[in-house]
């Protein structure tokens, strides 16, 4: 009796210790998933001879799982995110990160064997926003501030923006939404992320 | 070739003209010359995607890689002489210092600028020009303005360029036609670092002006104020 409660207690711990491990800190979680691509990027063929399918697979499997489209979207969206009904919202969100993944695909193919430093995280231990601090050095050139900005969420934490030296992708699509919105209230700006997406994929 | 060249500059204008009529929605407030400015990057658009870009993607595919690498470091050199002296007019010293640093071990060791020892020697290139220097003064930007050939800029930074443009040292050069070459292939070497960023933008961007803009804005405060933006100053 007394040795199964114990065990029932060991189980029990282990059960709440667990999801503490396997919070993985946010600096950690960029490094680790950064290091995971570009090792995919340097060894995987495919990916060497330019096979968008196989890049924007690579991307879909390691990287979106980690950022928040949903909250990417409602950010760049600003104030016209509530006047959206949830049908538009879901194909916004859709259309967002399926555009996303189509430039994040671009800009890979630019890599170019850079070196990358993770800078030390600068936040509290009990924070649930924080920026997570990279930068891309290049040769004869100012090096490239790559900054993620991170929530915690249950399932661990989560980027809702990429700020690449200084330009923010949220803050620069807000008013690329907007103008659509102006123009062609919200149907207008899906119509438009869609055309894009569709136009460029052949 | 005189007529295509005007031919290619019409066209421009004209579609310019009726683009400029065709955009008159409510203005960003960081940009009153919308429609004037849009006319300008119609221009823009024209005169650098048919004649420019393609001479400059020829330049990248056919000049290998080391003589581009020395020729951005010769530029880079004097960029770096120049940063050092604006950061110093905006009293930032360690800048200012690391920039000097660069300039005289590059220019001593790296073959007058060809070779950019500093960078393997860690001392990091900088980022800063006249028009930051005003904005570190408090000159706020201005509005936004865009220069067909030159770019995206503001009343305050492109007064920078006319400072940094007549400051030299390249416009020193007594004998006109090395001084033209040097411009000319100043220009092609700053264009070519561009080529990158573009297919980037080109594929994300709904709208490619808007983008630019933004980005460019949002560029210029982060190098001014070094990365640390103050929140209520992030919206124009």
């Amino acid at each position: 009796m007394k040795a199964t409660s114990r065990i029932g207690l060991a189980v029990l711990a282990a059960a709440f210790a667990l999801p503490a491990h396997a919070q993985e800190a946010p600096d950690a979680l960029v490094k680790r998933v950064s290091q995971e691509v570009v090792q995919i990027i340097k060894n995987d063929p495919k990916v060497q001879a330019g096979d968008q399918g196989r890049i924007r697979e690579v991307i879909e499997s390691k990287l979106v799982p980690h950022f928040d489209a949903e909250r990417m979207t409602a950010l760049a969206m600003g104030r016209n995110w509530r006047q959206a009904t949830p049908e538009q919202q879901k194909q916004l969100v859709d259309q967002f990160r399926t555009l996303l993944i189509r430039t994040y695909s671009g800009a890979l193919n630019q890599y170019r064997d850079q070196q990358i430093d993770y800078k030390p995280l600068r936040a509290d231990p009990n924070a649930t926003d924080v920026l997570v601090r990279t930068e891309v050095i290049r040769q004869g050139q100012p090096p490239v501030q790559i900054d993620y900005g991170m929530e915690k969420k249950d399932g661990g934490w989560k980027a809702y923006d990429v700020i690449v030296g200084g330009v923010s992708l949220v803050t620069n699509y807000r008013d690329e939404f907007s103008e659509q919105i102006r123009a062609g209230g919200i149907d207008g700006l899906i119509k438009t992320l869609a055309a894009k997406n569709g136009g460029a994929a052949k | 070739m005189k007529s295509s060249w005007t031919r290619v500059l019409l066209i421009a204008l004209s579609s310019a003209l009726f683009a400029g009529c065709a955009t008159t929605g409510p203005a960003s407030p960081a940009d009153p010359f919308e429609p004037w400015n849009r006319a300008m990057y119609q221009v823009h658009e024209v005169v650098d995607g048919n004649i420019v870009r393609p001479a400059v993607q020829a330049y990248v595919d056919y000049t290998p890689p080391p003589v581009r690498q020395t020729i951005s470091n010769f530029f880079g050199n004097i960029d770096d002489l120049f940063t050092a002296i604006t950061a110093m007019m905006a009293g930032k010293g360690d800048m200012a210092g690391n920039s000097l640093g660069r300039v005289i071990v590059n220019t001593m060791w790296g073959i007058g600028g060809l070779i950019d020892v500093a960078s393997s020697g860690d001392i990091p290139k900088a980022n800063f020009d006249f028009g930051l220097a005003f904005g570190a003064w408090g000159i706020p930007q201005g509005p936004y303005l865009f220069v067909p050939l030159l770019g995206p800029t503001t009343v305050r930074d492109g007064s920078g360029w006319v400072v940094r443009f007549y400051t030299g040292p390249i416009g020193y050069i007594p004998d006109v036609p090395a001084r033209n070459v040097l411009y000319g292939i100043g220009a092609v070497d700053s264009r070519a670092q561009a080529l990158s960023a573009e297919a980037i933008v080109d594929q994300a961007a709904l709208d490619r002006y808007t983008f630019i803009r933004r980005a460019y804005l949002q560029r210029r405060q982060y190098l001014l104020y070094e990365g640390k933006v103050p929140p209520e100053k992030e919206e124009e």
